[in-house]
């Protein structure tokens, strides 16, 4: 099978031109994964109100399909209610990115992970 | 702008004088060199004095050559050829870490087989430690491999020093009658046709080299093989290639083979010099205008068309994919290129830190790369390079 995905436009596009890019000052909730030794690492940045996440931001450090991964992660969230975005999964990711090679799916799994480390640390900080 | 091709170390173009030279060998010159017609003959001929010309350009004997269709299976036929042919318990095998896969996997297969095998590790530069060789060698050494030029950071390494120690190991095995052969092998194929080569005088028993590397066709190598090493073929058949290897002999590729070599060292002198003035301006600009770039490899024992770069912060294949889209092509060790994650061997046989393996690039340059073209690949990777910072979570003082 090919290494190439230059041809997934959806994944070149949230690549060069990535979604709701950035940090966030006083986040509700911040979520990381990953380290400089597995070469990425993602923030997410989330804004709650209500339950409802109001903003969100992000920084990957990571390939373009981890970039692209964590880009329409935040699209997909963006005024979702916390419920509702428990049910975003990296299969859901690899579905709105499209087809990409086997090696690279693991990048849309730690996206949904620095999204459930983010809602976590919100849920906890709630609960204290 | 158009395209800019960084990656001559992957592959090359062939050259359209390589191309004329090899034009008659397809459809007008076509016949088996093995027919004994007289259109076979000229098949023969060209065959031959195409190995003449490789050998006189190696300084080797035209019988020392065997043409395979690749310099992997150069190398394979290299390893498990002589493995093959030597009956003998606890063979040993000596090969560098930063080898190509394609030296590094037949060791690895033999070693699955029961032989046993030393990865030698290498300095920071990537140079091969001669006392670390010299104490490596058992009485059952039978093979020492260590490729010319490595591939991904360019480190040459010292060859005549390596040949100088495996000849003294031999001569020490004749005193003590040790019926154990010794054999120096060398992956070639970064090499030949770029940087002088003198198989003779450093005492190389097998070198490997690739057509396609130096502006011939793809599908062609050779394995060189000094008289009298005995080895077991890969291909059994016919009895092409003084009986090591079965298969009609392609005569355009090896023609087209002998062309180039021809041609590169006709131009060597002037493309060495050349190359290293814009390796040298590349780096420099590169290490100048990025803030938290480095060079990878050795400073001066390298290929002089390489430059192994890495800009902390950024990963190395999100690089390479911002440079493709401006059609600028090189190539990356970086772990998210690869199925296992981990950066490539040579990066990490460096020992550098996971930031610097994980953003590195390789860029290589060829026949064809000009100032001008640096100039606007420079310009292109500043940009690229500022962008993805902006992207990445990794945070380093730029």
């Amino acid at each position: 099978m090919s290494n190439h995905f230059q041809d997934n436009d959806k994944i070149m596009d949230h690549f060069f031109n990535p979604r709701n890019l950035g940090t966030m000052k006083n986040p509700d909730a911040f979520g990381q994964v990953g380290n400089p030794r597995c070469g990425d690492i993602m923030h997410i940045y989330l804004k709650i109100d209500n339950d409802v996440i109001k903003d969100i931001k992000f920084q990957t450090y990571g390939c373009a399909v981890a970039i692209a991964s964590t880009s329409i992660l935040t699209e997909m969230v963006k005024g979702k209610t916390l419920s509702e975005t428990q049910k975003i999964s990296s299969q859901r990711i690899r579905e709105a990115l499209g087809e990409m090679p086997a090696y690279k799916q693991h990048c849309t799994v730690l996206a949904e992970q620095a999204l459930k480390k983010a809602i976590k640390d919100y849920q906890k900080d709630k609960n204290v | 702008m158009k395209k800019i091709y960084l990656d001559y170390s992957a592959t090359t173009p062939v050259d359209q004088r390589v191309m004329k030279s090899m034009q008659p060998y397809f459809s007008k010159i076509f016949a088996n060199a093995s027919s004994l017609h007289s259109a076979g003959k000229l098949a023969q001929e060209a065959l031959a004095d195409s190995r003449q010309k490789i050998a006189n350009l190696l300084g080797v004997s035209p019988e020392e050559i065997i043409f395979t269709a690749s310099g992997s299976e150069a190398n394979n036929l290299a390893f498990k050829g002589i493995f093959s042919a030597i009956d003998l318990p606890k063979k040993h095998i000596i090969i560098s870490s930063i080898e190509h896969s394609a030296v590094l996997n037949p060791a690895r297969f033999l070693e699955g087989q029961g032989e046993q095998v030393n990865y030698l590790d290498v300095s920071q530069e990537g140079i091969i430690d001669l006392e670390k060789l010299k104490n490596s060698l058992k009485p059952q050494t039978v093979l020492v491999s260590i490729m010319h030029a490595n591939n991904e950071m360019g480190a040459v390494q010292p060859l005549a020093e390596i040949g100088e120690i495996i000849k003294q190991e031999k001569e020490k095995r004749k005193k003590e009658k040790n019926n154990y052969p010794l054999y120096f092998h060398t992956d070639a194929v970064q090499t030949l046709g770029h940087l002088p080569f003198l198989a003779q005088k450093w005492g190389v028993d097998l070198f490997s080299g690739s057509a396609h590397k130096l502006y011939g066709p793809k599908g062609v190598g050779l394995l060189y093989l000094k008289k009298g090493i005995k080895i077991i073929p890969l291909l059994h058949g016919g009895s092409h290639e003084n009986e090591k290897r079965a298969s009609t002999e392609n005569i355009p590729g090896i023609v087209g083979f002998a062309r180039a070599l021809e041609l590169a060292y006709s131009e060597m002198d002037s493309e060495i010099k050349r190359l290293k003035e814009l390796r040298d301006y590349l780096i420099e600009n590169v290490l100048k205008k990025i803030e938290n770039s480095c060079l990878n490899g050795p400073k001066t024992q390298r290929l002089p068309n390489n430059a192994n770069l890495s800009f902390a912060g950024v990963e190395g294949e999100a690089l390479l994919m911002y440079l493709d889209r401006q059609q600028i092509y090189c190539s990356t060790g970086s772990a998210c290129s690869s199925a296992s994650l981990a950066p490539s061997h040579v990066l990490t046989a460096l020992n550098l830190p996971p930031k610097i393996s994980h953003s590195s690039l390789r860029f290589s340059l060829g026949r064809w790369t000009n100032k001008k073209e640096i100039d606007y690949f420079l310009e292109k990777l500043i940009l690229a390079v500022k962008k993805l910072r902006e992207i990445s979570a990794l945070k380093i003082n730029y």
